[in-house]
């Protein structure tokens, strides 16, 4: 049965247990630590490669930083045989539960040409559709010229159809997609 | 004990959701479609039969009075190895559920299990007992996503069935009290004349 409550006993078995699981935590995160980063560099280029038009260049490699009101963003310019075909741009807004982080394509001649989202913790069922493959409230962003419609929810008096009981989320979705149409007039006047 | 019967008893006799009762949290908060149900339950039974196993190994060197901090220490370690080899070599599964992983430390069934039942029993037959329980998890989790999923999206494991949305209360938190009543009122009626 039990070893017997004494401090001494208590202190011991403590100890050992937590070396134990810091060793075997410490070699679980050193074995997976590359892997996790080329996952997610991984995931990066694939969104990338979705929301421009075709390009031959790394974007990823010529990524460059854009200040827009106090904060930074990172933008992937896409380019096929040296000419600038689009920028993708990597946004993010407040959603319902933590940020909505989303990478938004726009071509060279200001046309967006599609969004991804790439990370949120939104409602599952609810908020999360905007991760489903193909849904209708992603796919209205796509060759939508941003100069010509109200980057928001019909709600708040613009042109987006938001997602049926997650207007948060829609909202932060656009408002993002609006940044990056900001972002990118600045690239413009640069 | 049988093993089999050990395993049926985790599932049936003492289901963790439809009889126990326990775990609720991650159970009406994940089961919004089957799919994620299901995935939950199944991530919670590697943990269940992992620390299961480790617990029942280890109990008699823990001194009774610091066994609850252990066994804590023990299902976390777990947990977060679970979560950073799924992270690292299945990043699309992780993408679905890796908000649900952290939430296993604090499920009480796996502790539950740890304190009921594994500290006082073999490796093998608390490994039985985590894959009886971590099945009756999976079960009721799947059961009670199919059922909102149903109800409230109108698909069966993503897979729509009506065009538009289902009754959107069933996708948030009311409609997963109101599912998860009926379906322990069905599953005991069921289950009342087996014996075990």
């Amino acid at each position: 049965m039990a070893l017997e409550s004494t401090v001494k006993n208590m202190f011991v078995s403590l100890t050992v247990i937590c070396l134990v699981c810091s060793a075997l935590l410490g070699g679980a995160y050193a074995i997976t630590k590359d892997a996790i980063a080329q996952a997610d560099v991984n995931k990066q280029n694939e969104a990338i490669a979705r929301v421009v038009p075709e390009f031959d260049n790394v974007p990823s490699q010529e990524m460059f930083e854009v200040e827009l009101d106090g904060k930074n963003y990172t933008v992937y310019p896409a380019s096929l045989s040296g000419e600038t075909v689009g920028y993708a741009i990597n946004t993010s807004a407040t959603g319902f539960s933590g940020s909505v982080v989303i990478m938004v394509g726009i071509t060279a001649d200001g046309m967006i040409f599609n969004t991804v989202p790439v990370s949120h913790a939104e409602t599952p069922g609810l908020g999360a559709k905007i991760s489903e493959e193909g849904n209708a409230f992603v796919e209205q962003f796509r060759g939508l010229d941003p100069s010509s419609v109200v980057l928001k929810v019909k709600k708040d008096g613009g042109d987006i159809d938001a997602i049926t009981a997650s207007t948060i989320t829609s909202r932060a979705y656009t408002a993002a997609v609006e940044t990056a149409w900001k972002v990118f007039n600045k690239i413009k006047e640069m | 004990m049988g093993k089999m019967k050990v395993i049926l008893n985790g599932l049936i006799k003492e289901n963790p959701t439809f009889v126990l009762l326990l775990g609720m949290c991650p159970t009406l908060g994940t089961t919004t479609s089957a799919i994620n149900g299901m995935g939950m339950g199944l991530a919670t039974m590697c943990v269940l039969i992992l620390s299961n196993m480790a617990i029942s190994a280890i109990a008699r060197f823990i001194p009774d009075k610091v066994r609850i901090p252990c066994y804590i220490v023990v299902i976390a370690t777990f947990v977060t190895i679970v979560q950073l080899l799924m992270q690292a070599f299945l990043p699309s599964l992780y993408e679905t559920l890796g908000l649900f992983i952290p939430l296993i430390v604090v499920n009480c069934i796996v502790l539950g299990r740890a304190e009921a039942y594994a500290n006082k029993h073999g490796v093998i037959d608390s490994a039985c007992d985590g894959i009886g329980i971590g099945l009756g998890f999976t079960f009721a989790l799947t059961i009670l996503g199919l059922v909102r999923e149903i109800l409230g999206s109108g698909s069966v494991f993503g897979m729509k069935f009506i065009s538009g949305d289902g009754m959107l209360a069933f996708i948030l938190a009311p409609g997963a009290f109101i599912v998860l009543g009926y379906l322990i009122v069905v599953f005991r009626r069921l289950t009342a004349k087996i014996k075990l």
